[in-house]
């Protein structure tokens, strides 16, 4: 099984954010980078049938050449080997569209990328890439199985879960649940030595124009301070008059 | 030109985000001199969605879409939209809707722009603000597809109400058939659940064990809520990982969202800080949450929440 885990470079979840340029880039000053929690999760998954199974995993990001380490990391962990596609990532859709187009130049059985990232919160890139290459999609995944070229996937609903039967190739937009918090790998030096020699292919793509340009970011006003009550009464009285969410 | 909503039903039950999401797109079609289409599923019926700001309504029948399939839904709504040259096609935030999205808007060969929190800033050219970061910033996008694919963000719009009538045409769509089989679903009927609720009520690990929970369930049975809980608390395995709310976990959009003995670590605040009113109860009164809530109580749990749900309880009886 080839098995590809679409990986996206993310400030840490602790990390403060601030805008520069008048507003128009990321603050990446002091910033640390991280593999998407939810790309990790799937990331971690993929090495388990690499482990278990018998499977190959490949990581790939759309980006420049800053994400290279975020790469590296997961090479470190296991991955055996990388994909860089220098295409700006604009927008979902033009990342989309640059995975598919390596997608179709291999033979990948299964495909999992995280349920969204933690910088725009699109949940857009595994959908599409589902759609431009014809692969069955499993979206908030929180368990898989295969077993010769089918899979049982577990999906979170509103509410609920639901099991899906499906067969190869797939596309997964995964999430906590496909391994457990602490099933998550910290590299060892012996993996960042083997990572340092692992393939790490950079291709160069002509990107499809984007079509939702991002003009300027905002944060939001400062909070005003909490009232804060001595008693249940008077929290139940500012409640149903004040707020009127009572 | 037209802007189309695809409106969510459950066993033929417009839900309540749609009904939202259909007096957003009405707002959005006055705002571009147009008609407002709205799509369902034929087993809604004949619900007045007129009330809500629907003026065409397209009924999408086939065997195939009795259930949810996002593949088969994404393709029937996409031929709905070609079906009436919508210009600009409104989905909401559900986990069904952020599923099928993505597939809809390679159908349309369109931009899409999730979680967005208002009308658009303006339509020539048709720009768009939406949350980022996980809340912690709203960015401003310009969307140039000849379609474009809006996202509403939970409880960012409200219902309105207007008068009238509309009319409803059929549409059989051409459907290839669904790659996935659902062949099992588990889904709880007796609880409220976190993406509906208008109450939340989550805790922390200063319930310190799952045997304490039942003072938070109680507090949500008195509210009609939603439970919840902080991180710590799943990874421990006191409570599920359904139930675990912040930047990694659900997000929260409620109205009120009550916090009892949770910190309020950054990863969680990102979570929860859409909700409308923020309550917290915590022993620490330098916890983190205080920064972020709107009333608080420094107290402990152990006192506080049999109170509250005692008092609420006459509040209620009061009230009703």
């Amino acid at each position: 099984m080839k098995i590809l885990v679409c990986i996206s470079h993310v400030p840490d979840t602790t990390s403060k954010i601030n805008f520069t340029d008048n507003n128009t880039k990321f603050d990446q000053n002091g910033v640390q980078y991280v593999i998407n929690p939810n790309d990790e999760f799937g990331l971690t998954r993929a090495l388990w049938f690499k482990e278990q199974q018998g499977a190959s995993v490949h990581v790939i990001t759309v980006g420049d050449a800053q994400c290279e380490p975020t790469l590296r990391k997961a090479l470190a962990i296991g991955a055996d080997e990388a994909i860089r596609v220098a295409v700006p990532a604009t927008d979902g859709l033009v990342v989309a569209k640059a995975l598919a187009q390596i997608v179709s130049e291999d033979d990948y059985d299964l495909i999992i990328a995280g349920r969204e990232s933690l910088d725009y919160n699109g949940g857009m890139v595994p959908g599409m890439l589902a759609q431009l290459t014809g692969f069955a999609f499993v979206n908030t995944c929180i368990k898989l199985d295969i077993d010769h070229g089918k899979a049982l996937a577990v999906r979170e609903i509103d509410g609920g879960k639901e099991t899906i039967e499906v067969a190869l190739p797939l596309v997964i937009g995964g999430q906590k649940g496909l391994v457990e918090e602490s099933d998550l790998r910290i590299p060892n030096m012996r993996g960042i030595m083997q990572a340092r020699s692992k393939p790490l292919h950079v291709k160069e793509l002509t990107p499809v124009a984007t079509t939702a340009t991002t003009l300027s970011y905002e944060k939001p006003a400062p909070k005003e301070a909490v009232t804060l009550v001595s008693g249940v009464d008077e929290l139940i009285d500012l409640l149903h008059k004040e707020a009127k969410v009572l | 030109m037209s802007v189309l909503v695809y409106a969510e039903s459950d066993q033929g039950i417009i839900k309540k985000i749609a009904q939202e999401l259909i007096s957003y797109g009405r707002a959005l079609a006055d705002q571009l001199g147009t008609t407002l289409y709205v799509a369902v599923m034929a087993d809604v019926g004949t619900q007045n969605l007129a009330q809500y700001g629907a003026q065409q309504i397209v009924h999408i029948e086939h065997e195939a879409l009795q259930s949810f399939s996002a593949d088969a839904f994404a393709q029937a709504i996409a031929q709905s939209a070609k079906s009436v040259a919508a210009e600009v096609v409104l989905v909401s935030s559900s986990a069904n809707s952020r599923y099928l999205a993505p597939m809809l808007a390679v159908g349309l060969d369109a931009a899409y722009v999730p979680n967005c929190t208002q009308l658009p800033l303006s339509t020539s050219p048709f720009q768009v603000t939406h949350s980022v970061y996980t809340n912690k910033a709203e960015a401003t996008t310009e969307m140039t597809s000849a379609v474009k694919l809006i996202g509403l963000a939970k409880n960012a719009f409200g219902v309105s109400h207007f008068e009238g009538t509309a009319q409803t045409t059929s549409l059989t769509p051409d459907l290839n058939p669904s790659k996935c089989h659902v062949s099992a679903t588990d889904r709880a009927t007796d609880k409220v659940m976190i993406a509906d609720a208008e109450i939340v009520v989550s805790a922390g690990r200063g319930l310190k064990g799952p045997e304490n929970w039942h003072l938070i369930e109680d507090l949500a049975e008195v509210l009609g809520a939603a439970t919840a809980c902080s991180k710590p608390v799943s990874d421990l395995g006191w409570r599920p990982h359904s139930e675990h709310v912040g930047q990694t976990g659900k997000p929260v959009a409620s109205n009120l969202y009550i916090a009892i003995g949770i910190s309020g670590a950054i990863q969680h605040l990102a979570g929860i800080n859409s909700s409308k009113v923020k309550v917290v109860i915590n022993t620490d009164p330098e916890a983190p949450f205080f920064k972020a809530a709107d009333y608080g109580i420094v107290g402990d749990a152990f006192d506080v929440v049999p109170e509250l749900i005692e008092k609420l309880k006459q509040f209620k009886t009061l009230n009703a």
